[in-house]
């Protein structure tokens, strides 16, 4: 009984009086008050969606009527597009390290995890370009209703992506360093469902703040 | 690839802890194509004047989106798979949230009844 029980893919987590992982109620009920955290930012993006008394605007173009400049649409929907398929591809990586950290597949636990890694700090790499030529053509935090909204959420957005790689290199690291064997399993599988969360956070985000006009 | 026929042992293995079947690499492969296929179609919508300036765009845009947004949910994090528990923790505030965000829009003159 006690050797069945080492060796059990899980065997570290502690489970609860359900017979479920603390760890995984713990992550899910994490997810669930983060749900109504970026609802919350959503919501007042949206709410201010069409409000602002200065460009720039997201869809369209504006003249201050006070010096003649033009400011054009500021969104780059192209740019914004294929980040958005390097985080969903990153989804996919993270599925594919997990079952290979359920298998006991060292290599490609690795190279998924790097893969994983990677993607998201492309998509971070995007976003650093994205702000950065938004300023260049004129729009900050302070600017107007959209650019205090636009930037607190998917700056945030961005600082969640941040701390999903900052653990996915660690998970990484550990690999590298031991192993991750199928007992790791559970580590990396809350680890997957957070990365999984930013990401269906950032398909929201997608459509409501770039694609809808 | 041998290390995509694999996760009928990690699903007996969980089993016993309210986890129940994962996805197949088949499955995880058709949800990928699924979500970029979703994907590319909201982007080209973007590009359809026509389409943009119809009442049709903005429900179509929110529906690929819940179904992108459900299928990552359902599959990836497998929720569909795993136990109640963990469907209520996850749907109860996000029903919540939904919900407020709705109302808000409501009070806030954003979207209305009468159009």
């Amino acid at each position: 009984m006690a050797t069945a029980a080492i060796e059990h893919h899980d065997a570290p987590h502690h489970h609860s009086s359900t017979g479920l992982d603390n760890t995984k109620i713990a992550v899910w009920a994490f997810i669930g008050s983060e749900c109504l955290f970026f609802m919350s930012l959503i919501s007042t993006y949206l709410i201010y969606k069409g409000r602002n008394l200065v460009g720039p605007l997201p869809h369209e173009a504006w003249t201050d009527p006070a010096t003649g400049e033009t400011f054009k649409a500021i969104l780059n929907i192209p740019v914004t597009s294929a980040s958005t398929f390097v985080l969903l591809m990153s989804s996919l990586f993270m599925v594919l390290a997990h079952s290979a950290v359920v298998r006991g597949d060292r290599k490609y636990s690795k190279i998924w995890l790097a893969l994983t890694a990677l993607a998201g700090a492309t998509f971070l790499g995007f976003q650093a370009f994205e702000f950065t030529e938004f300023v260049h053509a004129g729009l900050t935090l302070k600017r107007n209703l959209f650019g205090s909204t636009f930037f607190t959420l998917t700056g945030f957005h961005g600082a969640h992506v941040t701390a999903g790689v900052i653990w996915l290199v660690t998970l990484l690291f550990i690999d590298m360093r031991r192993g991750l064997t199928p007992r790791d399993a559970g580590n990396v599988d809350v680890c997957a469902l957070y990365w999984h969360f930013v990401d269906v956070v950032w398909i929201a985000i997608f459509t409501l703040v770039y694609l809808i006009q | 690839m041998t290390e995509h026929s694999h996760h009928a042992d990690h699903g007996s293995a969980t089993a016993a802890h309210g986890e129940h079947h994962h996805p197949t690499w088949k499955e995880y492969k058709w949800v990928a194509l699924i979500l970029f296929v979703i994907t590319v179609v909201e982007v080209a919508a973007y590009y359809i004047p026509a389409f943009v300036a119809s009442r049709a765009f903005v429900p179509s845009l929110i529906f690929m989106s819940v179904v992108k947004f459900a299928i990552v949910v359902m599959y990836y994090m497998h929720l569909k798979y795993d136990a109640k528990l963990f469907r209520a923790l996850f749907v109860g505030p996000l029903a919540i949230a939904v919900i407020t965000v709705i109302a808000l829009l409501f009070l806030f003159g954003q979207i209305s009844l009468t159009g």
